[in-house]
């Protein structure tokens, strides 16, 4: 058996993929044995390491360095100097962006200075396609010690203790819903796990079923044992081929290994899970809605009560928890409640990972305590706003969420604040917007999301949140009043009232926090018929500065509509009834004379 | 007992009853759409899609659907609180901005729950404006029209379809505010398994699913100087006719039905009844044929074209079971155009037989290829209680003060065991009447079989004949059916006779008849009127029937002779499940 002296981990999560780190594997493996280190060096291809901005990531441990944005050019580079001669290469460092220093150390680097992982612990340090690296950092370890030493209710106690909450968006207590499936008498339960992650820019869940499936199997079989299921099915997308794959190989591992299937460890207690793909309906996230997906009906909420832990899948008691929530269970079993809950605010405990998206430096994946506040995610973590542009909003919480204003970036988060904000958890998306946003249009955004994701059940949902598009669209085509936006707010707050289930109930969330946190903007396009930030077309206007303009007529000959004249180096104007605004004469102009507004 | 207050009064329901339920009880009404309780045949449809039932409940983040939700100990509700009824209006405004407002031409026309809604909340502005949702009509079948730009996603369709009546047409497709209640991949009604029951329409709160109107057909017939126009009525009309002219549910209108035929120009007004017992008698030669030499039973009956539809798509490989006896209606068009007009000495080619039925199915039946004698249809059109009413208004007829007048001869003679065929349980205690006297050649004295009558959806009796117990079993509603037939599939079936009714309830509860929106008294009227006429009349067995007897003698022959055959049976197609 190879004795390996290095490692060099490459992550081979979606992100990485995509920017061509399995062509970084193919260049290592091929420079290793031409140098002859096959048994000396190993190449291992790893899950998320969260720092999707900067990837393909590379890894070489022991040295613990970390090597950003790698090609197989510098993958060449990287075998010849720091594998075979030992010296780091610099220049492929991830550099402190205001020092420019060159940080080879991970834990130096703003990125992940701040962060905790828990959930995330092994995403970017094991393979995930070998069982037997989850069980080097004590994989399976919890569910031996649950079996071995613990009775169901001692392992409900200390998730309860733990203070963990459903990290999927309603932050319901993971222990109380164990113990609510326990006491439901049944002569069969099921434990499912929501992996139908949906909200635009999200992909925490993905990232750990890619990075460290296992936990995810381990964490499950566990919750069986606690509320008495032998079966538990994994709700996936199909949309997630990667995580899938490995989901796979983890379950069939497991069962080899007897660690899934009958008499786990010599126990009494059986435990199978098989795979159920989604669609991928936003609304099959809904836990009631993913239950009748999962029984071939047709994806859509039924009301509560009854509750799945009462009556859920096949009208049995059902437990069903997110990827993310499954995921921290192994820690807490292994390390105990204590520990989990001093990390973070008094009723959010433990941490949450975050997806960071939009005009944020540092786009990727980052695991924090609870309370961290936004500012320091947003600057300390994600780098601050790209392109030095002034931040406008964040938007948590994804459909359901709202926008948070910069008055509000000293906010610790945590479930409270940030539904006492307007907004909320969801499942941990972070869309970050700057000067440029539109928030209305950014409000219509996420409401044309919605009106297609709506199942259609409700009144409200169907054909309220269409009403509240239409609204939108009046406002953003310059033909919107003031009455509008009263009715665009009664009518969210009455569909947040009246509609079935958790979607509809939160889908006016975007344009009502817009609403309270950018008023001002919403009345520039009702009563100025302006777009203050730029973005909705039909309130643009073109002009052509006199000052700075000097008749080059380069505008007039790109105009597709004629809609610039003007005589050789005199002034020239635009006719607005001709312009379509399609922005072709301020690309054109050289002397920056074309300004909208 | 749960103690809950609503609007500020006490209330005390047993537990797992819902707010709507406990309301009731105090007397406070809380308007619904969506939400309808069919108990005596086991239907709820509890969507809580619609959310105009919604209530305050104190402590709860949210407004709550009544229809939906529990009440609890110690709840706390408003149903009158300005935060419910706000919601509520909106709802209801919301519904009506994706909603023709054609109210004054359509169909349902002063039938219309949602119209009634929105007059009850005193709606006279409708402030959202935008997008309607338009989809193609569907008028493939003859029997049902769909015109979904009318639909407001109650679902009850889709519950009656699939729940009640097992026949899985209906499910909701797409998303968001294109979602809609369809057949599978969007086909046409005629070429699903639809057995066009009629039930979806019985329970549409709106005009998305109506029947197709055959009224103007019919007013065209009658004033053709060239053709000779004849009607015949259902047992089921009589007993439900009136309720549309503002008579309490279960009057007795026959006479006055009869003097309204004649007066909108029908050449002769006939009973369906009289076939029926012509039915009666090929059924029970057929059932005794059977029992005595070794054929298959359980035989099953044939009147009712759902049922034999739904046995076609749903169980191809039992098409040897139900009876070969034509419906009653069908048999009535084949003697009208035979045995009738060589008595009258009219040409068939010029006799136009209108069938008044409580049923959307035999709308669709009259096309069956097969249901034709020398080329012409035994049956020409077939338009529903619904719509004689809808002919007798216009035609300016005060219904109510009509002088009863009689059935014209010589069909129009009937007993009291073909009246009952318009409910669960009627055809089989009307053969019951014949076979026992047939095979025993004694005298049944009692005539009435009260183990088969009433809205159970599964009944049974045993009768002993000549020292043999006779197995009987009636399903209605096909859900009830498919529980039979699936016992014979599997070889497990005890009965040697069973009588299917499509509808629950029967005929009485046909898709065609006057809507009833959940009130099942109605149809308990109906009933329990069908029961009076049959002891009302001087002839109660259906081999008693002089008529019949006559035609026989001078025209068919033997009951199940040849020429029987020829006029009187059919034959059945294996069809695909889709």
């Amino acid at each position: 058996m190879p004795n390996y002296r290095m490692n060099l981990l490459v992550c081979g999560g979606t992100g990485c993929k995509a920017s061509g780190s399995s062509e970084v594997v193919e260049v290592f493996e091929k420079e290793i044995e031409k140098a002859g280190l096959k048994n000396e060096i190993q190449v291992i291809v790893t899950g998320c390491f969260g720092f999707c901005e900067k990837g393909p990531i590379v890894k070489v441990t022991p040295d613990n360095v970390f090597y950003v944005e790698v090609n197989p050019e510098k993958a060449v580079r990287i075998i010849n100097e720091h594998i075979i001669k030992g010296r780091i290469v610099e220049e492929y460092l991830y550099k402190e962006p205001v020092t420019k220093e060159a940080l080879p150390e991970q834990s130096d680097m703003p990125f992940y200075k701040k962060q905790i992982r828990i959930a995330l612990r092994n995403c970017g340090f094991i393979d995930p396609e070998n069982i037997y690296e989850y069980i080097a950092v004590d994989g399976y370890q919890a569910l031996g010690k649950v079996l071995s030493e613990m009775t169901p209710e001692e392992v409900i106690e200390e998730v309860k203790k733990s203070g963990l909450r459903g990290r999927g968006g309603g932050g319901f207590s993971t222990g109380l819903k164990w113990e609510m499936t326990k006491k439901s008498k049944s002569n069969q339960k099921y434990v499912i796990c929501n992996a139908d992650e949906g909200d635009p820019g999200a992909f925490m869940d993905r990232s750990i079923l890619e990075g460290d499936p296992h936990t995810v199997l381990e964490a499950m079989a566990i919750c069986g044992y606690c509320i008495g299921a032998n079966k538990g099915y994994i709700y996936i997308r199909a949309e997630y081929p990667l995580a899938i794959q490995r989901l796979r190989i983890a379950i069939k591992q497991a069962y080899e290994l007897g660690l899934l299937g009958s008499n786990i460890l010599g126990s009494n207690f059986s435990f199978d899970i098989d795979l159920k793909y989604g669609a991928g309906a936003f609304i099959c996230g809904e836990e009631t809605a993913l239950i009748n997906s999962i029984e071939g009906g047709r994806g859509e909420p039924t009301v509560k009560p009854p509750f799945p832990a009462q009556k859920g899948l096949w009208k049995k008691p059902t437990n069903i928890n997110n990827v993310e929530t499954f995921a921290n269970i192994c820690p807490i079993i292994l390390k105990g409640a204590d520990w989990f809950n001093s990390i973070g605010t008094e009723k959010s405990k433990g941490t949450k990972v975050f997806a960071l998206a939009g005009k944020i430096n540092n786009v990727g994946l980052v695991e924090v305590p609870m309370g961290l506040t936004l500012r320091e995610i947003i600057y300390d973590l994600g780098g601050g706003i790209k392109g030095g542009k002034k931040f406008k909003a964040v938007q948590t919480g994804g459909p359901s969420g709202g926008c948070i204003p910069k008055e509000h970036l000293d906010t610790p988060i945590d479930y409270d604040n940030l539904t006492k904000i307007g907004s909320m958890m969801g499942s941990g998306g972070m869309i970050v917007m700057d000067e440029d946003d539109c928030m209305v249009n950014i409000a219509k955004f996420y409401l044309e999301f919605t009106c297609d994701e709506s199942c259609g059940r409700c009144t409200p949902c169907r054909v309220g949140n269409m009403r509240m598009l239409e609204i939108l669209k009046e406002i953003t085509e310059g033909r919107g009043t003031m009455e509008h936006l009263e009715e665009l707010k009664e009518l969210g707050q009455i569909i947040k009232d009246t509609a079935l289930c958790g979607l509809g109930q939160t889908s006016p969330n975007p344009v009502l926090s817009t609403m309270n946190f950018f008023w001002d903007e919403y009345v520039a396009h009702v009563k100025d018929k302006t777009c203050p930030a730029g973005v909705c077309t039909a309130l643009l206007k073109y002009y052509i500065l006199p000052e700075k303009c000097v008749g080059c007529t380069a505008c007039a000959k790109v105009c597709p509509t004629n809609a610039i004249s003007g005589e050789v180096r005199k002034t020239h104007v635009i006719d607005r009834e001709k312009c379509i605004k399609c922005g072709a004469c301020m690309a054109t102009c050289r002397f920056n004379a074309i300004t909208r507004r | 007992m749960i103690n809950l207050t609503i609007n500020g009064i006490k209330v005390s329901v047993p537990e797992g009853t819902t707010i709507l339920e406990a309301a009731k009880k105090a007397n406070i009404h809380i308007p619904t759409l969506c939400y309808l309780d069919l108990h005596d045949i086991k239907m709820v449809n509890r969507t809580a899609s619609c959310r105009v039932c919604v209530v305050e409940v104190e402590g709860r983040r949210n407004l709550a659907p009544a229809c939906a939700t529990e009440a609890s100990e110690g709840m706390v509700v408003k149903t009158d609180s300005i935060r419910a009824i706000k919601a509520r209006r909106t709802v209801v405004e919301l519904l009506l901005s994706d909603h023709p407002t054609d109210c004054l031409v359509c169909e349902k026309n002063t039938q219309c729950q949602l119209q009634q809604l929105a007059a009850d909340l005193g709606i006279r502005n409708i402030r959202y404006k935008g997008k309607m949702s338009t989809y193609p009509k569907d008028l493939s079948s003859e029997s049902i029209y769909r015109n979904l730009d009318k639909c407001i996603m109650c679902r009850r369709c889709e519950t009656m379809c699939n729940e009640v009546q097992t026949c899985n047409v209906y499910s909701a497709v797409d998303r968001g505010f294109e979602t809609v209640v369809s057949p599978a991949f969007g086909l046409p009604m005629i070429d699903t398994q639809c057995t066009f029951c009629g039930q979806c329409v019985a329970v549409c709160p709106t005009a998305a699913l109506t029947q197709i109107s055959h009224v103007s057909k019919v007013w065209e017939a009658l004033s053709d100087p060239d053709k000779y126009v004849i009607v015949q009525t259902a047992p089921a009309i009589r007993v439900a006719l009136g309720e549309k002219f503002g008579m309490e549910a279960g009057s007795i209108v026959t006479g006055k039905m009869v003097a309204a035929l004649k007066r909108l120009g029908f050449k002769k007004v006939f009973d369906t009844d009289f076939a029926a017992d012509v039915t009666i008698l090929e059924e029970a030669h057929e059932f005794i044929d059977r029992l005595q030499n070794g054929g298959r039973l359980p035989i099953l009956t044939s009147c009712c074209p759902s049922w034999v539809k739904f046995i076609e798509h749903q169980f191809p490989d039992l098409l040897d079971i139900p009876s070969t006896c034509k419906s009653p209606h069908i048999m009535f068009g084949t003697i009208a155009k035979t045995y009738l007009a060589d008595k009258m000495g009219i040409n068939p080619e010029k006799i136009v037989v209108v069938s008044i039925m409580p049923c959307l199915a035999k709308k669709y039946e009259v096309i069956r290829p097969e249901l034709k004698h020398e080329g012409l249809k035994n049956v020409d059109l077939v338009i529903t209680t619904r719509e004689l009413a809808d002919m007798i208004k216009e035609a300016g007829i005060d219904f109510k003060s009509l002088c009863d007048e009689d059935f014209d001869d010589p069909l129009g003679e009937s007993t009291g065991a073909s009246v009952i065929f318009g409910t669960t349980g009627g055809v089989i205690e009307a053969a019951l009447r014949t076979a026992y006297e047939w095979l025993t050649n004694k005298t049944l004295e009692d005539v009435e079989f009260q183990s088969v009558r009433g809205l159970d959806g599964l009944k049974e009796a045993t009768i002993n004949i000549n020292g043999q117990d006779i197995r009987i079993g009636v399903a209605h509603g096909l859900g009830n059916a498919r529980k039979l037939l699936e016992a014979i599939q599997r070889g497990e079936s005890q009965y040697h006779a069973i009588e299917i009714m499509a509808c629950p309830g029967g005929c009485i509860d046909g898709g065609g008849q006057p809507y009833h929106f959940g009130n099942l008294d109605i149809v308990k009227k109906r009933m329990e009127a069908l029961y009076t006429e049959d002891r009302n009349k001087k002839i109660r067995k259906s081999h008693e029937n002089p008529a019949v007897k006559k035609l026989y003698e001078e025209y068919i022959g033997e009951v199940g002779g040849e020429k029987a055959h020829e006029l009187l049976h059919t034959h059945y197609t294996k069809r695909e499940k889709i």
